[in-house]
Order: C-alpha cells, then structure tokens, then sequence
C-alpha cells in the first residue's frame, strides 16, 4: 500500500482544534496519523512541509460548473481544475445548467462526469422545483439516490411559500439541506445593483437591502415552523446576518454562506460601471461589509461560498444593464481572504481554514473539512508568506471575470492533494 | 490648443466628472455661437471635415435635432443611425456597432442609450470623442448646460441661486445632470416629488429635499420641472395622473403664492395639464423655448471644445461667419 509522509508543516486541522508543528501519514489515499515525528511507512515517499501549512482541503458549498448547456462559461473539467488550483478538494455544484439538473439522470451525470475530470469532487445540487420554475417539486429521493446532497433553485427565490414549506418539509424524509437564495423577488425585480446613494448616482436600478431581508425572514419562519434544514446562500446584508443570528439563539437549523466579494468589497466599486462587479446578490455598503466579517468571525454564517459563476467575455463587455450577474472565485477565495481578513485581524487563520473546510461541509453535510484517520486525504498545502499578484489571464477556470484582477495577495495553495493524490501544484 | 482655460478631455460622458472651471467655460464658449443661431447665415467651418455619427439607440426628437443643428452649423458631415431599422435591431452589440464606426474613420459619435452608464462603455473603447446624449437615468449633459445657461442668462448668477427641480427625479438623467453642474457651480439645489419618485439617497448629493411643491415654490428662485412619464402611473409610482397634477403640478394658482417671480423651465417634452398647466407653460415665467435656442449653442460649444476648439477662439469662430 503506497504512503506518503507529509513532513515539517504546521498542520491545522480547525475541526479538531489542532494547531501543531508536525506531520501528515497518508496511506492508501486515507489519512493514517496525524502528529510529530512520524515515520514514514515501508518504502513510503516523502514530502517537506516545511514553512507550509497543512490543513483539510476547501469545500465549496456553491459554485456554478456550467456543464451542461453553457460550456462556453465553464466545463465540469475546466471547473474542478480551478477548483484544485484554488485549494478546494470538494464543491457542490449548482443545478442551473441546460437543462436544469433536476432529475437522476441528469444528476448522475454531473457525477459522472466530476469523476472523470479528476480534480476536486463534485457534490451536484439538484432544483427544488422542476425546471427551477417554482411550480413542483422535484423528486427528490430520486436524486438524492443518485448522488445530490442537497436541494436549490439556484439563484432564484422559490416565490411561493407553499412550495418553499412543501420543500423544507419533504426534504426531512432525505436528510439534505434545502440550499436558498433569499430575496423578495418583487422588490427586487429590475434591479442591478444595490440600492443607495451609488445606485442614485450612476442611475442604475437598485435591488434594496430590505428584499433579502425579507426573503430571509420568511425562509427563517418556515425552517422553523418544519423543522426542515435551511441552508441560506450568500448572504449580502448586516440585517439577514442579524436574522440569522437570532434565529440560531432560537435553535432553528439553519446554516449560512458568505462570498469573499460580499465580504471584501462594497457597492462604491460600481462607480465606473465595471460589469466584473456586478453580481446577485449586489456589493453592499460598508456598514454591510463590517456587519458580513463580523459574523463569519463569530460563527453566525458558518462558511464561505464562492458561488462561482464564470462569465464568457462577452456576455460581460456590454452596457451594464445587460451584462449577466456573477464573477469567479474558485482560485482567488483563499488568498484574498488570507490577506484582507487574517492579516487584518479580523479572522484567525484556523478560523478562516474553518470556513473553508470544516463548516461547509457540516453545512451541507459533506464528507471532508477534517484531518481524521482513516477519512480521504484531502489536503491543502498553503505557503502563507507567498506574495503573489492575481492575473485573470493566467485561471484554469474559461471564466476570467474576477472582481479581484491585479489584486497584489499574501498567501496562496502550492498543492492540493484529492485521496491522497497530488491534483495540483504551483 | 493654447490658453489656460481647461480642456475638457476626449469625451463628455456628464456633468459630474468636470470641474466647476470646466462647466464655465463650457458655457463662456456658447455665447458666441447663441449669435451665429440668430444670423441670416446660419454657419461657421471648424469642423469642416469632421464626420459625426448620431447614434440613437432610444428615441428622440428634440435632442437628436438640435445636435444635427449644432453640427451642420459648425459645418460637420454627419450620418444619423437610429435603434430601428439598423444592425442595432439585429443583436449587433453596442461594442461591435462601435468598432464599426471607428473602422469608418470617424471623429465624434453622439449617443443616446438606455442603459445608464453606456456613454462611458463607449468612451472607454473608441479613440473617437464620445458625447452622452442621454444613458439611461444617469446623465443628460447637454441638456443639463442649457438649463444652467438659460439660468444664468436670466439671473446673472448662479452662485446662491435657488433653483428646484420637481418631478419624477428617479428616472431622469435630467435631473442629476442638473443637479451635478448646478452644485459645482454655486446653486442651491432642491428637489421635490413624490416620495415614491425621489431616489435613495438623494439629500447625499448635496439637494434640499421638498415634501410638498408649495414649500419648494416659496424656496426656490426657478423652478425645473420634470416631464411625468404616462409609464410610471402604470408602475404604481403615482396612483393617478389626476392627483399628481393637482399635488405636484406647477399651475398658475400655485406660482401666484411664490413670494416672488419665479423662473420655469421644462426639458421637454410637456405633459399639458400633467406636470404643468398650460399657462403656465405659456406664460411670462416661462423660458421653455429659449432653453430650445439654448440648447443649439451649448451643443456647438461642446462640439467645438471636443474638437480641440480653444475658448478664446470661440468668439473669432464667430467672425468666419458667411466667410
């Protein structure tokens, strides 16, 4: 059986709370031991950690593959391969492909295919609703026995709340997390970025803060009232974090995502009409962006999400207005968070590892996230001294929209490691 | 190009990017062309040679005429391409529409679009001199400057003059482009509408926000009233066109409590009997038309300044006249 002895790394395991100078055995794709002074195993190979750190691989609860129907944005392929280059051994994979993935057959080829790709593993999310139309359920034992863990429309509000209770509801019966994008979608119909003194300015139609916090509210009501798990996508506004907030004190299941955009960058960034800042939910204000950090750090949203979305060029160099939604996060989430929240005090290291491994996949009820014997060896090693410059040009990702192009970062994955197996390396 | 004056930069994408010197002068070099307007020949050739394309993705009457007017009478060849009927009606995407302009050998390009923020998209990605005709709700430049300047004919002043602008606020680029140039310029700026009409934020830009139209009309020196589109009844912004002009339309009743007189301007096209009353329209406190006239002036001197006039120029560029 081959081993691999991960040697002289500062090894974080946030799961467990371990912070230690020491060592990493893998044996058979497993992680065997965890701690100082291992020996390596028979005729084992050897890896030096040393100035590294080790830590579980990212997960990510939302991104968007794009495969199939829009693989001039992403493929499955393109999509993992970023996804290791970013240091994410795991990503749930949204369903609003063409056609929509909302049924076991199209499921199991989003398996399938992440199988074959090689890189991270693909958890693929199935609709709530047939089509995403908010109409009827999808079958959601079917497609849970064909590999999804969990349930989402993907970017659109399940308008009705018969169906959002129906879904919170039967989704019990399978023990997966309903997924939602929390938004009153009257209020905020039209709108292309936040509504406030930029949108003003610029003219622009603004989306207001106050219909995510409805559409959280009335999501946080219904989880309640079921007892169903609610899983709420990308939260933008200090008033849904606050919701949340109380809402855990009350014992509701509920669990949160945040994006490093949401949490990095406000709507003053739209002053220009640079489309590569437009995204759903919108930048928000400052007040908002204080709010998002501080509730990541204390616990009320459980992980960060890229939600992924990679954009073709073109669909992207249009007058704003028609420009889409969205921005790629696979291969920047770690770095710009490492150096504008741990370097910044804001979040610990581990803390952040957490977010990134460890609470996403208690989130979403996904294996991984921890350094336990005998579970897959999927690891990151991170250099967190490397300085380095974010290039759009050079992402494996097709998407090339990032909010974040030329950035100047501190801390970055020099390999990824998917049961065992090096998948990526600077 | 010699003086001190400032240039303006390659294109005028709106009133917010420039400087309080830069508006000046923009409306210092109007003045000689508002003689030109009133000659017998109607022309001068600084831009003899130049080609300017009109593009209209929206549209419009008024402004697209009065910058056909200011172009052919600074003796510009021009070529008008509207949203129908051309390859913009097709899916031609507004960045190749452009390329193929440029690969025309233009040298300005005038447009209208509906999206805010078009204007600078097209700026951003043309050598050509760009000039906003109108994006979306964000900014109407030129029409913002012949407001500014039939206000200052008519004052003497813009420094501490009040001056409101009552309406729709949230969909007009009329509006912020007033708002923009006024401010930098030394006005006092109110706005007044219905709340549902009054963008988030608004106070933030610097504008003294009117509940009611009866307020605003003792406040104000001038009054800048916004056309109410008949769409935004349909959206439920105003319950009915009735009870907007009785709360918030500019009637004769109305200006005869103003302590003083007061100056109206409209940017047109009137809604009778809507936003304004006829009378009033028509009456003595009216400079509807004359912003019209106004209007052929600024838009030469923007041309003229884009084209690398120099101000001081301005006033010889007069003198070729009938030449």
């Amino acid at each position: 059986m081959s081993s691999l002895l991960i040697r002289g790394g500062r090894v974080i395991d946030p799961a467990a709370g371990a912070d230690l100078e020491g060592d990493v055995l893998v044996a058979g794709g497993r992680i065997g031991e965890v701690g100082p002074g291992l020996a390596a195993e028979g005729a084992g190979a050897a890896l030096d950690a040393g100035g590294l750190v080790v830590a579980p691989g990212f997960v990510d609860p939302h991104a968007h593959l794009c495969e199939p129907g829009w693989e001039h944005r992403e493929t499955i392929r393109s999509g993992v391969r970023a996804a290791v280059a970013g240091g994410y051994t795991a990503v749930c994979s949204m369903p609003d492909t063409d056609p929509v993935v909302d049924d076991p057959a199209s499921v199991g080829f989003i398996v399938a295919e992440g199988r074959r790709a090689g890189g991270a593993r693909v958890f693929p999310a199935a609709a709530v609703s047939a089509g995403r139309k908010g109409e009827q359920l999808t079958e959601f034992g079917e497609v849970v026995d064909a590999g999804a863990v969990a349930v989402t429309d993907a970017g659109r509000t399940v308008e009705s709340s018969t169906l959002m209770r129906l879904a919170l509801e039967y989704a019990q019966s399978f023990d997966i997390p309903v997924l939602a994008h929390c938004e009153d979608a009257d209020l905020a119909r039209g709108g292309v970025m936040h509504e406030g003194v930029v949108s003003t300015r610029l003219g622009l139609r603004g989306r207001p803060a106050v219909a995510e916090e409805i559409g959280v509210a009335r999501d946080l009501a219904l989880a309640e009232a079921t007892g169903g798990r609610l899983h709420i996508q990308r939260v933008s506004t200090a008033a849904a974090a606050g919701l949340i907030r109380r809402a855990r004190e009350r014992g509701v299941r509920v669990t949160a995502e945040v994006t490093p955009h949401h949490l990095l960058l406000t709507h003053d960034r739209l002053t220009g009409y640079g489309s590569e800042y437009k995204v759903n939910p919108p930048l928000r204000s400052a007040a908002d962006v204080r709010a998002l950090q501080a509730a990541l750090a204390d616990g009320t949203i459980d992980c960060v999400a890229t939600d992924h979305a990679p954009r073709h060029y073109d669909e992207k160099e249009q007058a704003f207005d028609d420009a889409p939604f969205g921005v790629v996060g696979l291969e920047t989430a770690f770095a710009v968070l490492h150096t504008r929240l741990v370097l910044a005090g804001v979040l610990t290291l581990a803390g952040l590892l957490e977010r990134m491994s460890a609470g996403p996949a208690r989130a979403l009820g996904l294996p991984g996230g921890a350094l336990e014997p005998g579970q897959p060896a999927d690891l990151v090693l991170i250099d967190p001294a490397m300085e380095w410059k974010i290039d759009a040009g050079s992402f494996l990702s097709r998407g090339r929209n990032t909010a974040f192009d030329g950035a100047e970062v501190t801390g970055g994955v020099v390999r990824t490691l998917v049961g065992g197996e090096t998948v990526w390396r600077l | 190009m010699s003086g001190t004056a400032p240039a303006l930069g390659k294109d005028l994408t709106g009133l917010e990017p420039l400087s309080a010197d830069q508006i000046r002068v923009i409306l210092d070099t109007a003045e000689p062309f508002k003689e030109i307007t009133g000659r017998r020949v109607k022309k001068v050739p600084v831009l003899r040679g130049k080609t300017i394309v009109n593009l209209f993705f929206e549209a419009s009457t008024r402004t697209r005429i009065s910058f056909e007017f200011a172009e052919k009478r600074l003796s510009a060849d021009t070529v008008n391409i509207g949203a129908v009927g051309s390859s913009v009606s097709k899916g031609e995407t507004l960045v190749d529409t452009a390329r193929n302009l440029e690969a025309m050998s233009i040298d300005m390009v005038v447009i209208r679009h509906w999206s805010a923020g078009a204007a600078a998209f097209l700026a951003a990605r043309i050598p050509s001199n760009v000039i906003n005709a109108g994006d979306g709700a964000h900014e109407h430049p030129t029409q913002g400057l012949l407001d500014i300047l039939t206000l200052r004919d008519h004052f003497g002043r813009l420094k501490g003059l009040r001056v409101c602008i009552v309406g729709d606020v949230l969909h007009s680029r009329v509006a912020r482009s007033n708002i923009y140039g006024l401010v930098k310029l030394g006005a006092e700026v109110g706005v007044c509408g219905p709340r549902t009409l009054l963008p988030a934020g608004i106070e933030e830009l610097g504008v003294r926000v009117f509940g009611r139209v009866e307020g605003a009309v003792e406040w104000a020196d001038a009054i800048n009233v916004l056309r109410l589109q008949l769409e935004r009844m349909q959206d439920g912004f105003v319950p009915s066109l009735r009870e907007y002009n009785r709360v918030f339309g500019i009637t004769r009743e109305l200006l005869e409590q103003a302590p003083g007189q007061l100056l109206i301007l409209h940017p047109g096209p009137m809604n009778r009997g809507v936003e304004i009353d006829s009378d009033v329209a028509d009456g003595p406190h009216s400079v509807i038309l004359q912003q019209v006239t106004n209007g052929v002036a600024v838009r030469m001197a923007v041309l003229y300044l884009l084209a690398g006039g120099a101000p001081h120029l301005a006033e010889a560029a007069r003198d070729w006249a009938g030449a």
